[in-house]
């Protein structure tokens, strides 16, 4: 019969969930906390622990937990939204910035009548603004497709992707 | 080797089942594909995760899984959701900016429409200073009137 191996109290959830003792340069214990099961669990369904542990060896220390974050809200996003996940949050974003970007074109040109009639130059600069600013360029064609096909779609679901929950905002 | 194998089943070494799930999503002609969704969401969750769709929405699925895992391999902090971010601002920009050019529309307006009405204000201006002037005349009178005695 196997010896029962003494559960450490001190284990961090992704030791815990995994099983297995938990060091003390273990490279999950400083993200995942005794008390965040159901944290790691997320993360560990949708990246695997391997892949995450990967992940964060790649990133410099100080990083981490902002990486961590990150992967738990794509997670979180992706367990709400299997077919999607965070590809349906951006759809939804972009189409909002679309109407805005026209209303505000709208805003201005009649703007612009009104400073005509009253003979008042604005300080409008004209400045336009580009739809993603620094998008990576390997996925702009990407998303503009995604966002055609899908974006009618996740309007419905729109409650789904509750921003103000992203930890670091 | 077996050409008839997905780029999934391919990379993984193992044999490709006529029903492979993974098959119809990661073609043996795009091998990079398979290898960025591996690497950042492993073969057994993504297996698991169309595993549970409906036909239908698979191929949505591993688009999006692939989009993730790219954005991910290239910005190993934030992935997909630094896009977020960066809409996010942008979209407080621009309604910062459209609310700011509406605060200025509704000054034109307001200009515009207190000069409209201004013609009117002048001309019953000068009627009011034209009877005032009349009223003076006619106080002059009769005050001249009174202190000749005429009201006692």
């Amino acid at each position: 019969m196997r010896g029962h191996e003494p559960r450490s109290s001190s284990s961090c959830a992704a030791c815990k969930l995994l099983k297995r003792r938990c060091s003390s340069n273990c490279i999950f214990a400083p993200y995942f906390r005794s008390d965040e099961s159901k944290k790691f669990a997320k993360v560990h369904k949708v990246f695997g622990a391997s892949n995450v542990s990967k992940i964060l060896i790649e990133v410099p220390e100080e990083q981490r937990e902002e990486t961590v974050n990150s992967l738990a809200y794509e997670a979180e996003v992706r367990l709400r939204d299997p077919v999607y996940g965070c590809i349906g949050a951006i759809a939804l974003l972009q189409t909002k910035m679309i109407e805005l970007q026209h209303d505000l074109a709208l805003a201005r040109a009649r703007l612009a009548r009104y400073a005509a009639t009253s003979s008042v130059v604005s300080d409008n600069d004209g400045a336009s603004m580009g739809p993603f600013g620094d998008f990576p360029a390997a996925c702009g064609g990407f998303i503009d497709s995604f966002s055609q096909n899908i974006s009618s779609e996740v309007n419905q679901d729109a409650h789904m992707y509750d921003f103000s929950q992203i930890p670091y905002i | 080797m077996n050409p008839g194998r997905c780029a999934a089943c391919r990379y993984l070494r193992r044999r490709c089942a006529e029903d492979c799930i993974l098959s119809p999503y990661f073609p043996y002609n795009d091998p990079q594909r398979f290898v960025s969704v591996h690497k950042i969401h492993g073969a057994s969750n993504v297996t698991k995760l169309l595993q549970q769709l409906p036909t239908h929405l698979r191929a949505k699925a591993a688009d999006s899984l692939y989009f993730e895992a790219q954005c991910r391999v290239e910005d190993p902090v934030y992935g997909c959701v630094g896009l977020i971010f960066l809409l996010q601002q942008q979209i407080h920009s621009a309604e910062s900016e459209l609310a700011k050019t509406q605060a200025e529309i509704a000054v034109l307006k307001s200009q515009a429409q207190h000069t409209q009405a201004q013609p009117f204000e002048a001309e019953s201006d000068v009627n009011n200073l034209l009877q005032e002037q009349l009223d003076n005349i006619a106080n002059v009178s009769f005050s001249n009137q009174a202190s000749s005695g005429f009201i006692n």
